[in-house]
């Protein structure tokens, strides 16, 4: 695995809101069950997005066309164009494994291997071919920091992952995930699972990575998506309401439906 | 829960049938384990038998079964478990060609075991190994196309797939989808997902679908009656053309074509009391397996 | 933190190269998961290979008649048509007949026997037996199963037919009964099995529902489990009755292998198929009509237990949809 490039970065105040992500006309299909109709929505570079709608409205399987994780649903089929930095992901001969490794998923219920917790974070490495040991210590170390879970394990990297705590597990997955150098966090309910400290504590860690990567969050809490998100795209029944700024969205709702469920009048 | 008389009787006529069958296993073992153990010595298990096959031991026996299991092991195992990596982690559930292979499967566990020993003669034997003869050799005498331990256990491999094949699913099947998902999303293909998360997490199940297909396979007759077994060779199998002595075989040529069937009661009984304590410990082994790699995933 | 340099865009190319032994092992995988496939198709061809010759050779049309194969014939120094089969005979006479009626015979025998004692036994551990009880019996079970054909075979001829003698009187040493016996052994593991697990699988709902009507447990039993349980118990017994017609070693060494044609004496020696099989092929040159016949023996006992299996597959499909409709 090569080095990436050295390229100036972008200081964190001066972050543009540059799409890096467009999907156009996304229509996905469970078998006959048309679960998600006509979406066309861009996420905004270096940014959280967040996913809203009651359960069963789709933001689930609209995420997971984000990075093709729908292609291991034998019955699913995904139609429309999904494009990350101006290329379709659903072209011809585009391998998904390859956009894997540029989006990055978390998922609900963390999903550590039975592995140490060194291996874990190392895993997406090893299998992209990287065999510099001191490259991925590095790395390793650097995605701990990243998801701000380094000081708690850094005397235990050889121990198994399953002896972390919920929310532990669930940094990890996140740190396991920073490792390969995504560009996108594709992230599914990912405090759902937790208590209320442990989720403050990965709201905490959302908002940082805000600065470097581009984060798109389901999230069943509107509360969270109102702290954590700098634009939010409301679901309803597989189709996209109403997308905008979070705080416009959540003070000026244009739609009626929108105004609804966020005010509560159904979930 | 009070019991009436009619809930006696049902329930004392179905545990009458458990009786029996307890009653019948129990004097089954009791009798071999009676009749066989003042048989087993050192000698026994260590020396040829004589010419009548009454007195001394029955290492070749051993041996060739031995030989054959492992023979069988190599051949069998990784087909069985490649197509159920095939069946679990690869086909789409609805893919015809997994249907066909799932239909085939149950069929050849279901297939007679003297049906296989005519596959291995008439596919093996003659077709495979007179072939092998026709192309290699010029004369008419049979240098592959007879009876060997290779054939025996070839056949042997085959009816041994299914057993494999199903445990090695089920065993794969364990190991939670959540697994896959945070593999395939870190951006790993699928051939490196089975072979680094799934299976090392499967190794306990498929190891016991393994002995449980071994233990089976050392067990079967039929097939290698005509396949390679013989009732009485004065030199151990060295090359796959030979053919080998083997455990049950034994019991069945001693029972069934000995002259002095009396004078071989005590010889017939210890050479079943070695196979049973062969097959049972292998049983005994994959229930031990099974057992910890259950306990280990809990934890 | 670190802040870490974005990297260049690249086209949605790969830039790793899959080792090429991972491509190497995913077509090895696909490949060899057609062994079973191919496995059933090549034990059919091969063995009917050996058969079919039989339909056009004049050697085999010398020696038989192929509806002598299946119908009475009046043989010289008989009074009438009779089933014989005697291969050693002169001439050598080929009817299978006697064959299939030992087969069923045994088979049916063992199937009478086998199909209360499994259920019946399936019952007692589901409903009756306390827990510790069924701890030591499933495991007695599994150790009775995995005991090979040739040692139940053995254990039948060389302590029940005597033991059978002794109680029964019975003129031959080694007949059908004794054979059943035998056969039953290997068996009653497989009904048990799939009984016990039908059993299991009746929904609670069901027998709370009956118990909240007052039935007793006899009536919740024989009323509402045993019927509920009933596809799977049929698709043991069909999976039973395929193991029973397609085994060797006991009939082999415990039936009497004397191939009499007689349908409703139980106490006579038999000779099934499968017995036939094993005991003459070795005794036959390649490419003799008795070799033909004997493989001929070999397909129909295939295709039996191949339609067999697709029965109890049908049944078991059954079952799967009425208990999630359930």
């Amino acid at each position: 695995m090569n080095e990436p490039p050295e390229v100036a970065v972008r200081a964190p105040s001066q972050a543009s809101n540059d799409v890096k992500m467009e999907t156009r006309d996304i229509n996905v299909f469970y078998g006959d069950n048309h679960a998600i109709r006509d979406v066309d929505f861009d996420i905004a570079d270096r940014s959280v997005t967040a996913l809203i709608g009651p359960s069963g409205c789709g933001k689930s399987t609209y995420l997971r066309a984000l990075n093709r994780m729908n292609d291991t649903i034998y019955s699913c089929r995904v139609e429309g164009r999904i494009l990350l930095d101006g290329e379709n992901i659903y072209g011809r001969g585009v391998d998904p494994v390859e956009v894997r490794r540029r989006v990055g998923m978390v998922f609900q219920k963390s999903n550590p291997f039975p592995k140490s917790v060194f291996d874990n974070v190392a895993f997406g490495l090893r299998i992209g071919g990287e065999k510099d040991k001191d490259l991925i210590a590095q790395r390793v170390e650097e995605s701990l920091r990243g998801a701000a879970l380094w000081d708690e394990v850094k005397d235990r990297l050889q121990r198994s992952a399953l002896g972390l705590s919920g929310g532990q597990q669930q940094r990890l997955c996140i740190a396991r995930c920073l490792a390969v150098w995504p560009e996108v966090i594709l992230m599914d309910e990912p405090a759902s699972a937790l208590d209320p400290i442990a989720t403050a504590k990965i709201e905490e860690l959302i908002r940082e990575l805000r600065e470097e990567y581009t984060i798109v969050i389901v999230t069943h809490s509107m509360q969270q998506a109102a702290r954590v998100s700098d634009f939010t795209a409301f679901f309803y029944m597989g189709e996209l309401i109403e997308h905008g700024k979070t705080e416009n969205m959540f003070t000026r709702p244009t739609r009626k439906r929108t105004e609804e469920y966020i005010s509560g009048r159904f979930g | 829960m009070k019991y009436t008389k009619k809930d006696w009787l049902l329930a004392g006529l179905t545990g009458v049938s458990l009786a029996v069958i307890l009653l019948l296993l129990a004097v089954l073992l009791g009798q071999i384990v009676w009749h066989g153990a003042p048989v087993i010595s050192a000698e026994f298990l260590t020396e040829s038998p004589d010419a009548d096959m009454i007195s001394g031991g029955i290492w070749p026996a051993i041996y060739g079964t031995v030989f054959m299991t492992l023979l069988m092991t190599i051949a069998g195992v990784p087909v069985g478990i490649a197509t159920a990596i095939y069946l679990s982690e690869y086909a789409s559930p609805h893919s015809r060609i997994a249907k066909m292979v799932r239909i085939a499967v149950n069929n050849l566990a279901g297939v007679p075991s003297i049906v296989f020993g005519l596959f291995g003669l008439g596919f093996f034997i003659i077709f495979v190994g007179g072939s092998m003869d026709a192309i290699l050799y010029d004369d008419t005498t049979p240098v592959w196309g007879k009876p060997s331990i290779l054939w025996a256990s070839l056949t042997l491999a085959v009816l041994t797939l299914p057993v494999v094949i199903v445990t090695t699913e089920e065993a794969l099947r364990t190991v939670p989808r959540e697994f896959r998902d945070a593999s395939l999303a870190l951006g790993a293909t699928r051939f490196q997902t089975v072979y680094k998360i799934v299976l090392p997490n499967a190794k306990g199940g498929i190891l016991t679908g393994v002995i449980l297909a071994v233990s089976r396979g050392a067990g079967e007759v039929a097939p290698i009656i005509f396949c390679g077994a013989a009732n009485f060779l004065p030199y151990l199998p060295t090359d796959l053309r030979d053919m080998f002595m083997h455990l049950g075989y034994h019991v069945y040529a001693l029972a069934t074509q000995s002259p002095n069937v009396d004078a071989a009661r005590p010889t017939l009984f210890g050479t079943v009391l070695v196979l049973l304590v062969l097959t049972f410990s292998l049983n005994l082994l994959a229930v031990i397996i099974r057992a910890r790699s259950r306990a280990a995933f809990r934890s | 933190m670190t802040l870490r340099p974005r990297r260049a865009k690249s086209k949605l190319a790969s830039s790793f190269r899959t080792p090429l032994w991972h491509r190497v092992a995913e077509r090895t995988i696909a490949l060899l998961a057609l062994a079973a496939v191919l496995a059933i198709a090549l034990i059919f061809v091969f063995i009917a290979r050996e058969a079919v010759p039989m339909l056009w050779e004049a050697e085999f049309a010398e020696e038989v008649q192929i509806r002598d194969l299946f119908f009475a014939k009046e043989w010289r120094g008989y009074d009438e048509p009779v089933f014989v089969w005697q291969p050693v005979g002169e001439p050598a006479k080929f009817n299978v007949m006697p064959l299939f009626i030992g087969s069923l015979k045994v088979t049916l025998l063992a199937m009478l026997m086998s199909i209360p004692l499994g259920v019946g036994c399936a019952m007692f551990i589901a409903l009756y037996a306390p827990r510790a009880v069924r701890e030591v019996v499933k495991p007695a079970i599994e150790l009775l199963a995995s005991i090979p054909s040739v040692v139940l075979g053995f254990f039948a001829l060389m302590v029940l037919a005597s033991w059978a003698q002794a109680t029964f009187g019975f003129h031959f040493r080694l007949n059908a009964v004794v054979a059943a016996i035998g056969l039953a052994l290997t068996i009653v593991p497989v009904i048990f099995t799939i009984s016990e697990d039908a059993i299991q699988s009746v929904p609670s709902t069901l027998t709370e529902a009956a118990l909240a009507l007052g039935a007793r447990k006899y009536q919740v039993a024989l009323r509402v489990v045993l019927p509920a349980a009933i596809p799977g118990i049929a698709a043991g017994v069909v999976l039973g009755f395929g193991r029973a017609i397609g085994e060797t070693m006991i009939v082999l060494m415990a039936s009497g292998n004397a191939a009499i044609m007689e349908l409703f004496d139980f106490t006579t020696s038999v000779r099934t198929v499968t017995a036939t099989i094993a005991a003459e092929l070795g005794e036959v040159a390649q490419g003799d009509p008795h070799w033909r016949v004997l493989f001929l023996l070999g397909v129909m006992l295939f295709a039996v237990t191949f339609v067999l299996n697709i029965l109890g597959d049908l049944f078991i499909q059954r079952l799967q949809k009425k208990l999630t409709a359930s």
